[in-house]
């Protein structure tokens, strides 16, 4: 076994509990940690399984199959900014709702104390 | 004096329903951040001219706006925070929904906008010929002068909205205009968020509305400082397209 395979291997199981862990304590959403989740499992079973990996890093055409891992690695980091990018934008429009209903009853309110 | 930028002639039955009964109700709706210098002379000069009610969304400022406005007689919702343009004058459309009004008119509160021009800007909605008027600086005898950037910005827009839309509009970043109840239950839902005005063309264009120009007289500003400096300048020009093209690919329900 390789010392990158070696590195992957305990890079990935280390992720994978402290994520576990984080959801056990309620400090991440299951709905944020599902993909943190499948990439460090992914990442784990690539490693473990290395005619996996160079199948697949052939199938993909790259010569050098550790690289296919990283490769895995940054596209799982990309989806998970966008999820990011969405979760972000839902809560802008929750908080501008918010926010207009917070106004409209802060006027409602002091129409009502003026007795209209 | 008008330009028509849609066909008048839109086979259109809704008309105006609820100005049926008595006198249309009309709310000048005025989005305010750190305008305590001028809102005062706005709103007071509106209420002495005519009679429509005047409604002051103070988005979330540090100084005294909403408490000058409010002395000054306007009816004033106060943001919990800054939202932004956009979802200032769409809690304005919020309000005027659930108020019953007929028509909003929407103007800036720093005085940039001449208030004796409103009548101009609702007589055409008022009459059942629009269900948008736009306020343009540049119809008629204009005394406006813009930074080169901004009339560059200008002509950008007119040429994408009348590509897009085939409204032919002179001022596409106009803030003075006016809209009806239709209008206004739609922005209610849908409105952009930062720089709202081109957008809200391709809004209008999905509801087949009626859209006028009518010219309007505006001014340099008096007191505070321009919302856009010269470098959110070409973040403004890449959002607004980027925005106003996605736009173009929504459904709206």
């Amino acid at each position: 076994m390789s010392r990158v395979t070696l590195f992957s291997i305990c890079a990935s199981t280390a992720l994978l509990l402290y994520i576990l862990e984080m959801v056990r304590r309620r400090r991440l959403r299951e709905e944020y940690s599902i993909l943190w989740l499948a990439g460090s499992v992914v990442i784990l079973v690539l490693s473990l399984k290395q005619d996996w990996l160079v199948g697949l890093a052939r199938a993909a055409g790259i010569a050098y199959p550790p690289s296919f891992l990283f490769l895995i690695g940054i596209l799982f980091i990309l989806l998970i900014l966008i999820h990011f990018s969405i979760a972000i934008s839902k809560l802008h429009q929750m908080n501008k709702k918010m926010a207009q209903e917070i106004a409209l009853m802060k006027s409602n309110r002091q129409d009502h104390e003026r007795g209209t | 004096m008008l330009s028509y930028f849609a066909a008048l002639d839109t086979p259109r039955e809704k008309g105006s329903p609820s100005m049926c009964s008595g006198s249309p109700r009309v709310l000048v709706a005025i989005p305010a951040y750190r305008e305590a210098k001028a809102i005062g002379k706005v709103v007071s000069a509106i209420l002495n001219k005519f009679p429509y009610d005047v409604l002051v969304v103070n988005d979330g400022s540090p100084d005294r706006t909403a408490d000058v406005a409010r002395e000054a007689g306007a009816t004033v919702l106060d943001m919990p925070c800054n939202l932004g343009i956009g979802g200032a004058v769409q809690t304005g459309f919020l309000y005027a929904r659930d108020r019953g009004y007929d028509v909003v008119v929407r103007i800036d509160g720093d005085g940039q906008h001449e208030i004796e021009d409103i009548p101009n800007v609702l007589e055409p909605i008022l009459a059942g010929r629009a269900d948008a008027v736009i306020g343009s600086r540049f119809l008629g005898e204009t005394e406006y002068r813009g930074s080169i950037p901004r009339i560059f910005g200008i002509r950008f827009f007119r040429f994408l909205v009348n590509v897009t839309t085939g409204y032919r509009v002179s001022d596409p970043t106009s803030g003075f205009f006016a809209i009806n109840r239709s209008l206004i239950e739609f922005y209610s839902h849908h409105y952009p968020s930062d720089y709202p005005e081109v957008d809200a063309y391709i809004l209008m264009h999905r509801l087949k509305a009626r859209a006028v120009e009518v010219p309007v007289r505006m001014y340099e500003r008096v007191e505070g400082k321009s919302s856009i400096t010269a470098f959110q300048a070409v973040y403004y020009m890449v959002k607004v397209t980027l925005s106003y093209l996605i736009n173009c690919l929504r459904r709206f329900g």
